[in-house]
Parts: C-alpha cells; sequence; structure tokens
C-alpha cells in the first residue's frame, strides 16, 4: 500500500509537468500583447514597454520562461500580474476559499441526493419512482447549467423573492445556496443515473441472491452488499467530478456574481494575465491528480478484489 | 496502474465457454434465422426497433438532421435580416405557423423562428464531429491501453491523464481565445482536443473487466489471435458504457458549444447558433424572457434526444438488464 502510493506520486509528476507545459502553451500563444494594453488606447512608449517586459521575463524564449515558472512553483511563487504587478498568489488566496466552499456544497448535494435517487430508481427499476427519476435526470442533463441558472436566479431570486438574486457576501453559506444547488445540478443528474445503472445490474448478482436466501434484512443487503460492489463507476465519476466543479464554477459565479475563482479566471482571460490562468489551472491539476489517487485508493476499500502491491 | 489480481478458478472458466452471452456467427441484419442464434449487434436492433424511447428519439433526431441540412424547408426568411420596426416585445404569434412571426422577433427585430430552424446546424455540426473525432480516437488508445496492459497502459493513460487534468469548459476557452477568426471547424477542433479523455478512460476499464472475463480466458485458450479477440469478444462487451458515454457526451459537446457562444467565446456574430441566441435573449430577459424560451428549449430539446437514443441503445446492447 505505501509503495503503491509512493509509486502513484512519482507518477504525478509527468502528468503535473505535461499539464502545466500544456496549459502554459495554451495561454501563451494567445494573441495579443497583456504588456502594450497597459497603456490602452495610446501608442505604448517602447522602452518603457521593453523595460516591463525584462522585469516580468516576458523577453525570454517561451522554454526559458516555463522553467523560470517551475522553479519559482517550487518555492511556492506563482508569479506577479502584468497589471499592478500583484503576487497571483494573493489575487488566488482571495479567490480559492470562496469556490472550494461553493465547490464542497454542490459536492455534498449531488453525492448525497444523486446516490439515494440512483439506489431508489435501481432497486425499483421499471416502477413508477425509476421512470420519474429518469425523467427528471433527462430533464436536468438537458438543459444547460446556465440556461438552469439564469432561471433559477429570476424565478427563485426576483419572482419569488426566496433567495438576493445576486450574490452579496461570497462566503455567505444561505447565499451560496443556490449557486451550489445550480452547479451541482447536472452532476447530480449523472451521479444518479450512474448509481441506478450500476444498481439494476449487480441486484441480479448471485451474490445479492444468496444475501437475501440466507434471510438478511432488505437495508442490509442494500447496505453492504448491494451498494457497496455498485459505488465503484459512481466514485470514479465523483473524485474526477471536484475538479470538474471548480471549473464549471467559472460560468455559475458569473450569473449569481460570486467573488470566485471564476470571477477572477474570466477577468484574466479577458486581461490577458497569463500567470493568473497557469496558476489557476495548475491548482486545478494539483487537486485533480490528489483526487483521482485518492479514487484509487477507494477501489481496493469498496472491492477486496482489488490489491495494490 | 493498479495491479489487479482476480484470480480465476479454472473450472469456471472451462463452464463459461459455454455462455449464453458468447457472440454467435455474425448475422447481416436481424435477418429471419430461427435455427442459427443471432449476433449481439443484430439482437439489440431487433430489440431496439420495438422500444417507443428508441423511436421518439430516433424521430426526433432524422428531424433536426434534415432542419441542419435543409433549414430552408422550414423557413423561407432570412435568420440575419433584421426589421427594426419589428419590436422584440411582439409576443410569439402562436396561430401563424411556420411563418416568420410564429416565435416573434428578437431585440434586433429577427425572427425567432427563422433564427431557431437555421441555429440548428451549428449545434448538431459541432455535436456530431466532435464525438465522432472524440469516440474514434479515445476508443482506440483506451482499448489498447485496457488490453495491452504494461508499458502502454502506463504511457497512454499519463497522456490521457494530462489532457483530461485541464478542465474542459475552462481550457476550451483559453484555446477559442486564442482564435479571432472562429468558425465551426474551430470549435469543433478545440472541442475534441480536450474532450478524448473521457471515452478513453471508460473503454480502458471496460476492456479491462471484459478481457479478465471468463469467455476471454476460454478464446484464448483456444488459440484466437488478439484481433479476433478484441473485435469478437472484448469490443462488443466493452462497447456498451462507451456508446453510453458517447451519447451523453454529445449532449455535453452541444451544451459546451452554447456554454462558450454565451460567454462569448463561441462562433462570430454572423454565425447562427443557439448558444449565441441565448447570450442576447439574457440581455433582454428582465424585458422579454420568452425570446430565451425558443432557443434553450430547442438546445434541450436536441439534448434530450441523443440521451434518449443513448438510454434505448445502452438498453439493447446490455443482455444483463433485460
Amino acid at each position: 500500500m505505501g509503495r503503491y502510493v509512493a509509486r502513484r506520486l512519482l507518477q504525478m509528476i509527468p502528468v503535473f509537468l505535461g499539464t502545466t507545459i500544456l496549459i502554459f502553451l495554451m495561454v501563451n500563444v494567445l494573441p495579443g500583447d497583456p504588456v502594450a494594453a497597459l497603456w490602452g488606447d495610446k501608442p505604448p512608449d517602447p522602452a518603457q514597454m521593453a523595460k516591463i517586459k525584462h522585469d516580468l521575463g516576458l523577453d525570454l524564449p517561451l522554454w526559458q520562461q516555463y522553467l523560470h515558472y517551475l522553479g519559482n512553483l517550487a518555492h511556492g511563487e506563482f508569479g506577479v500580474t502584468i497589471a499592478g504587478s500583484r503576487p497571483v498568489i494573493d489575487e488566488m488566496a482571495a479567490a480559492f476559499p470562496v469556490t472550494i466552499r461553493l465547490a464542497l456544497m454542490a459536492f455534498t448535494f449531488e453525492m448525497v441526493v444523486g446516490i439515494c435517487l440512483g439506489v431508489i430508481a435501481g432497486i425499483r427499476r421499471g416502477k413508477l419512482i425509476d421512470t420519474s427519476v429518469t425523467i427528471f435526470t433527462l430533464l436536468v442533463i438537458s438543459v444547460p447549467v446556465f440556461v438552469l441558472g439564469l432561471l433559477g436566479q429570476q424565478v427563485i431570486g426576483t419572482q419569488l423573492g426566496w433567495v438576493t438574486p445576486n450574490v452579496q457576501d461570497s462566503m455567505n453559506v444561505g447565499q451560496l445556496l443556490l449557486p451550489a444547488i445550480v452547479l451541482g445540478s447536472l452532476s447530480l443528474a449523472y451521479v444518479a443515473r450512474l448509481t441506478r445503472t450500476s444498481i439494476a445490474e449487480n441486484a441480479r448478482a448471485d451474490y445479492i441472491r444468496t444475501a437475501v436466501a440466507k434471510g438478511l434484512p432488505q437495508t442490509r443487503v442494500v447496505r453492504m452488499h448491494l451498494l457497496r460492489n455498485s459505488l465503484i463507476p459512481v466514485v470514479t465519476y465523483l473524485g474526477t467530478d471536484i475538479g470538474a466543479l471548480m471549473a464549471g464554477a467559472v460560468v455559475t459565479e458569473g450569473i449569481f456574481n460570486v467573488q470566485g475563482v471564476g470571477n477572477l479566471l474570466y477577468e484574466a482571460l479577458a486581461r490577458r494575465e497569463g500567470a493568473v490562468i497557469v496558476g489557476i489551472v495548475t491548482v486545478f491539476v494539483l487537486i485533480y491528480l490528489v483526487a483521482n489517487l485518492v479514487v484509487d485508493l477507494l477501489y481496493a476499500v469498496l472491492d477486496p478484489r482489488i490489491r495494490y502491491a | 496502474m493498479p495491479e489487479n489480481t482476480v484470480k480465476m478458478k479454472k473450472n469456471d472458466a472451462a463452464t463459461a465457454a459455454e455462455e449464453p452471452t458468447a457472440v454467435g456467427p455474425t448475422v447481416a441484419e436481424a435477418g429471419p434465422a430461427p435455427e442459427k442464434p443471432r449476433s449481439l449487434g443484430a439482437d439489440a436492433w431487433a430489440d431496439l426497433i420495438r422500444r417507443p424511447l428508441f423511436l421518439i428519439s430516433a424521430v426526433l433526431i432524422v428531424f433536426l438532421l434534415v432542419m441542419a441540412a435543409f433549414p430552408s424547408l422550414f423557413s423561407s426568411t432570412d435568420p440575419t435580416a433584421g426589421d427594426l420596426s419589428n419590436h422584440f416585445l411582439d409576443k410569439p404569434k402562436l396561430g401563424s405557423l411556420f411563418q416568420p412571426d410564429w416565435f416573434g422577433y428578437d431585440a434586433q427585430g429577427r425572427s425567432i423562428y427563422s433564427r431557431v430552424v437555421y441555429g440548428a446546424r451549428v449545434s448538431i455540426m459541432v455535436g456530431v464531429g466532435v464525438t465522432l473525432l472524440t469516440t474514434v480516437f479515445g476508443g482506440l488508445l483506451g482499448m489498447l491501453a485496457g488490453y495491452f496492459g504494461g508499458f502502454w497502459d502506463t504511457a497512454l493513460s499519463r497522456i490521457t491523464d494530462v489532457f483530461f487534468g485541464i478542465p474542459f469548459i475552462l481550457g476550451a476557452m483559453v484555446v477559442l481565445n486564442a482564435f479571432t477568426d472562429r468558425t465551426v471547424w474551430t470549435v469543433i477542433g478545440a472541442l475534441a482536443f480536450l474532450g478524448w479523455t473521457t471515452i478513453a478512460r471508460v473503454m480502458r476499464g471496460a476492456v479491462i473487466t471484459a478481457k479478465h472475463a471468463d469467455y476471454v480466458v476460454a478464446a484464448k485458450a483456444l488459440g484466437a489471435g488478439t484481433g479476433r479477440i478484441l473485435r469478437k469478444h472484448v469490443l462488443p462487451n466493452a462497447i456498451a458504457p462507451v456508446i453510453v458515454v458517447a451519447t451523453i457526451q454529445l449532449g455535453v459537446v452541444i451544451v459546451a458549444e452554447s456554454t462558450l457562444s454565451y460567454l462569448g467565446l463561441g462562433l462570430g456574430t454572423n454565425d447562427v447558433s443557439w448558444g449565441a441566441d441565448i447570450s442576447d435573449a439574457v440581455k433582454s430577459i428582465r424585458n422579454a424572457p420568452h425570446i430565451l424560451f425558443f432557443p434553450a428549449g430547442m438546445l434541450s430539446l436536441t439534448v434530450l434526444a441523443f440521451i434518449m437514443l443513448g438510454d434505448a441503445v445502452r438498453e439493447a446492447l446490455d443482455p444483463k438488464l433485460r
């Protein structure tokens, strides 16, 4: 087990490097000169522009810029913004707690409600409740999240007045409730569908028949035998979904005016602040890699036939 | 990668050789050949055409494909021609079927009905194009990684991880931001470039499960070649989850295109796309919320059709669910 984790941690290094190189390239082939944009509509002063570029290391070849960036990253530095020379880490430290809170709320919502709906539909396959859950998930998947967000904001926020349409305090759990439900709704539908399929397939397995035949109560059969064996695809999905939720926040945060990473990122894209974009994606990649390792370790907990040497 | 030590009992493998799920001789279509066992595909097809879910979604998809290919059959007005005297607050005239004013007019006085008809092309092209590219490419990589294991699995899985680590919408935003003149092909390219990983992973997982199955062990023991095992035993038994994910992904891709257009990173303003129209409708959501309804409704209906198709195909392909 320990050796397996160590090997996986070592394997993360090339993936981390690969992803950061990829995003670094993607960001740096953006057209337009962010330094020239500092002058607005006025023609930039060439000498001053060259000096700023030199100070920021933007005049170096791309591979040197990348190595430079990695070197800084090893010290926990993410570079500075072009406009205002603010440390990127400060901007991220202000935005990430908001998005992590939003994503965790959405995650809890989708996991609890999704698995419950999936289990109920799966063991009552073909019944009314199954059809209702299937139709519900179909509708949720079919409507784009931003349309759902706009509708929720319009109906629940503006017309019914149950919540504030625009989030005033981005760390307030009550105000984040509606954005979190909107953010988690799509994944909730997938979790419910995956759980339902998996439960329906495993419900006919021999070990379930055995468990029922030897007289175990239904709750125990479902919880200990059926659910545990059916959760592997769901856990895989949930593990990769944490990163997806945080990235999906770009859209949701924009609709509800939440001051999180999505907001920071959207501004960075518009202002072409490469260091901010690369920094945010780097953190996302780290979260994704760790979540992935946890998922693989959970496999062995869920299915004892899987062993790690 | 995890070394799954799933131990096979020898007597299990022997009895499983006569499993009814084993693929029989391939019968081209569901021809009436009662003495011969039908192939899995023919069996699935015979099952499919009896499903109302499949028939409804197939009719919807054919309708959408015709609309995407020949929009002028449905609407005679130019979707880009605006007449400001047609005020956007005009309510839809639901009595005037198939006329330009059926769904009312948008803020620039353009016929919403006409725009909804012409907008189908972009969504269908992006959805189908990206899904075809990602299924072929991702499926192939996933099958190779899953079946051969070892070095290939490690190398291909790490490459998949690199692309998977980049969030889909965010990556597409960064890529598309780099293009000032975006066409349908730019959007297809950007989404396919980042979107093949899910299929690859699902295929890899399904292949790993299938290759340990008793019928594969039996086929190997009987001397079948790698190509035959992959085509006849592994692929038919691993394809069902891939088809489900591919159809779900078709919906996701269509939604992604509209999301990018909503964020202003999709197609240019000269192209008619539901995503761009939703983004326009949002600007006047307080005065004329009905404008949002038509492109969003068509978009949702399209996604719904493909997801229902995937559901029907999955249930038909998976004999365990019967």
